[in-house]
């Protein structure tokens, strides 16, 4: 590995600085595409405001929010062409309705009428991971299936910095590598897992440097900047669906609200250390370049505002909707068929809810 | 003239199955540790990646989790991958990936993500081998909702449960009796592959049933053998499946003969074996005779090469446990 490659595991790369100024000798980004993904990064937010107020109203059991991570959960979404797949945490939310998903049917998991609301085969969006890394090497083996049928299909795969201390995170960017899959291993350092800091998870010199120990390219890149995100998540696509193998992306951001309502972060990190952060937000950052640059506009800003309120009304309505469980459905698909022993189960249950009726 | 039907091993017989089945349907991919050009540890997939090709058979780095997470991937994106696990004891690593996603994956995704995979796996003991070689877990696997669990007696049965396996839409644990991957039968490859979920009456009896899967089978078969030349007409069911359970055969030939002994290998604590004698218990207990008898190994690790065969349920064990069925009609109880 040149010493180069084990430059860009150390160094974030970045496109736009803090300030939401065009870094020296970068390339100047397309406009259109930053204006689109800065609409994506509003609806995203809304979001998780969204879903953390319908917590405290009582209507999601619990929801992980990505406050502060929006501008990683929208470019590892928007880079992928419709064919690829996406392999999302329970943190993902964002980069799964950036993929065509209706949030509704992403908050149902959340809203406890099923475990995944959605049809992961028709938008190729894995159903949320809630134990770690499992579904890494997952993606890796829907990524060989790809190779082995002849298909340039990429996988994006998403886990977070604690998840990089499982054994199966390990196992599969090993795997991927040997088997040079089609695979973005893209991991979003949020600094905490849960309570636990980064230092109590790795003392490896970056994230991103692992990836030497498994003979892959690993990239550092500023998660708050959605420019350089773009930038170099596009190139590991790129770079898979080109038959170069797999690479391993780490997103240097923050997760600014607790991990869940259940949370109190308070016990574990002090105020000041999440005002610098809220500082670094991609959201003022991307809208104090592309308003510097003439591209976004006040009347964009309130078209995007409108689309945004449009979107949390809809979820309003659709989780706030009445729905009715079917107790039928806990028998049906845990085999293709219903076993003699299950046929027996859903008659005592569908008795028992009978007798409940009557009485 | 008669037609002689081929002997060959149960690993033959099993590779035999993969070949079928590889040859059958392209999406048929076979993989694990030492697979490929070695054709496995017992040489269950002999001449495989030869035969087949790198991309159908194939050999991964050496990680559990990461052979089974593979395989989920490979389904989800169409493929029947078939795994193996090297042994019983080394397939522990990929439980979380068993338990939570492959037995899982259709349920929570209300059957758009069905998981048609295939884990081999040799299993339970016999063979003098080390500790973490011999054990016997298909209890782990029954006990986990979402997962097929089949396990062959003959190989004749080897060749057609796993062909059916390998057809199965659910995910299948399909475990192998290692001790018997060298034992010679004639095979029937051409007759018609067995229902999974259906146990079979090897060994019709009037008197007493036993009811055995897997390597304990032929033991009981031994057993039923011996107890007929003491004149007892002792019945064998070969479970077949173990998950789903075939409780209409099973309690029609206890209903039948009204005393049943449960052979298996594995620690009888909370194991196969109780659910049997509790299911059965439930569903015959107006046609028993006697409590239903159990012949398991102790709750113990499995023991080391020289003290296995004091572990092993062997022919002695099941005939004492048939003797003790009350078969002298009970003496009224003596008022004190």
């Amino acid at each position: 590995m040149s010493a180069d490659l084990l430059a860009r595991a150390m160094t974030a790369t970045r496109v736009l600085d803090e300030a939401g100024r065009l870094l020296r000798g970068v390339e100047t980004p397309d406009g259109a595409m930053l204006l689109d993904g800065y609409r994506r990064l509003i609806l995203a937010r809304r979001l998780n405001d969204q879903a953390g107020a319908l917590v405290r109203q009582g209507r999601l059991a619990v929801y992980p929010s990505s406050r502060g991570q929006e501008a990683c959960q929208i470019a590892c979404a928007t880079v992928l062409a419709d064919r690829d797949w996406l392999f999302p945490t329970y943190r993902d939310a964002a980069a799964i309705c950036a993929r065509g998903v209706d949030p509704v049917e992403v908050l149902t998991l959340l809203r406890g009428d099923w475990h995944c609301g959605y049809d992961p085969v028709e938008h190729r969006v894995a159903p949320q991971a809630t134990p770690l890394a499992t579904q890494l090497l997952h993606a890796v083996g829907v990524a060989h299936a790809a190779t082995l049928r002849g298909e340039d299909t990429v996988v994006m795969a998403l886990c977070g910095d604690g998840a990089t201390s499982e054994g199966d995170f390990h196992e599969a960017c090993n795997f991927a590598a040997v088997f040079a899959a089609p695979v973005v291993f893209f991991v979003q350092n949020n600094k905490y897992a849960i309570s636990v800091p980064l230092a109590r998870q790795s003392v490896a010199p970056s994230l991103a440097a692992k990836a030497v120990g498994y003979g892959m390219p690993g990239i550092r890149v500023d998660g708050n900047d959605l420019a350089a995100l773009n930038l170099v998540l596009g190139e590991a696509v790129a770079r898979a669906r080109s038959g170069g193998g797999p690479s391993l992306i780490e997103a240097d951001t923050y997760r600014i609200e607790a991990h869940t309502n259940a949370d109190d972060a308070t016990r574990y990190r002090t105020d000041d250390e999440v005002a610098e952060w809220v500082a670094r937000d991609p959201l003022s950052r991307l809208r104090t370049y592309l308003t510097g640059v003439g591209v976004l506009d006040e009347s964009q800003e309130q078209e995007f505002a409108a689309q945004a309120e449009e979107m949390a009304a809809q979820i309003r309505a659709g989780v706030g909707a009445e729905t009715s469980v079917n107790p039928d459905d806990l028998f049906a698909h845990v085999y293709t068929s219903l076993t003699p022993q299950l046929i027996e189960q859903r008659a005592a249950l569908r008795n028992e809810l009978t007798l409940e009726e009557a009485s | 003239m008669i037609n002689e039907l081929p002997k060959m091993t149960m690993a033959q017989a099993i590779n035999a199955a993969l070949r079928d089945a590889m040859t059958a349907d392209e999406s048929v991919v076979m993989f694990g540790e030492d697979v490929g050009t070695l054709g496995g540890v017992f040489r269950v997939t002999d001449g495989l990646t030869r035969d087949f090709g790198e991309n159908r058979c194939f050999d991964t780095p050496l990680a559990e989790s990461g052979i089974v997470g593979l395989a989920i991937g490979m389904a989800m994106n169409g493929m029947r991958p078939v795994v193996e696990m090297q042994f019983d004891a080394f397939a522990y690593p990929a439980f979380e990936q068993i338990t939570s996603h492959v037995a899982k994956m259709s349920n929570r995704t209300r059957g758009r993500l069905r998981m048609p995979l295939v884990i081999r796996i040799p299993y339970a003991g016999g063979i003098g081998g080390v500790e973490h070689h011999c054990d016997s877990s298909e209890v782990y696997y029954a006990h986990t909702p979402g997962l097929t669990v089949v396990a062959p007696a003959t190989n004749t049965d080897a060749y057609g449960l796993l062909r059916a396996s390998i057809e199965s839409p659910d995910p299948v644990i399909f475990l192998e009796p290692k001790r018997q991957y060298f034992s010679r039968e004639e095979v029937d490859l051409t007759s018609a592959v067995p229902p999974i979920g259906r146990a079979v009456v090897r060994r019709p009896g009037r008197d007493a049933t036993l009811i055995a899967y897997g390597p304990s089978v032929p033991v009981a078969i031994t057993a039923a053998e011996q107890a007929a030349a003491e004149g007892r007409d002792i019945g064998v069911v070969d479970l077949r499946s173990i998950v789903p359970f075939d409780d209409e055969t099973v309690c029609a030939e206890v209903r039948r003969t009204g005393r049943a002994v449960v052979v298996a290998e594995s620690a009888g604590f909370a194991s196969v074996a109780s659910e049997i004698v509790a299911r059965v218990t439930e569903r015959c207990f107006h046609h028993l005779e006697a409590p239903i008898g159990r012949v398991t190994g102790f709750d113990i690790p499995y023991p080391p090469p020289k003290l296995e065969r004091h572990f092993l349920p062997g022919v002695d064990r099941i005939l004492d446990a048939v003797d003790a069925l009350q078969w002298e009609p009970t003496a009224a109880p003596v008022m004190s």
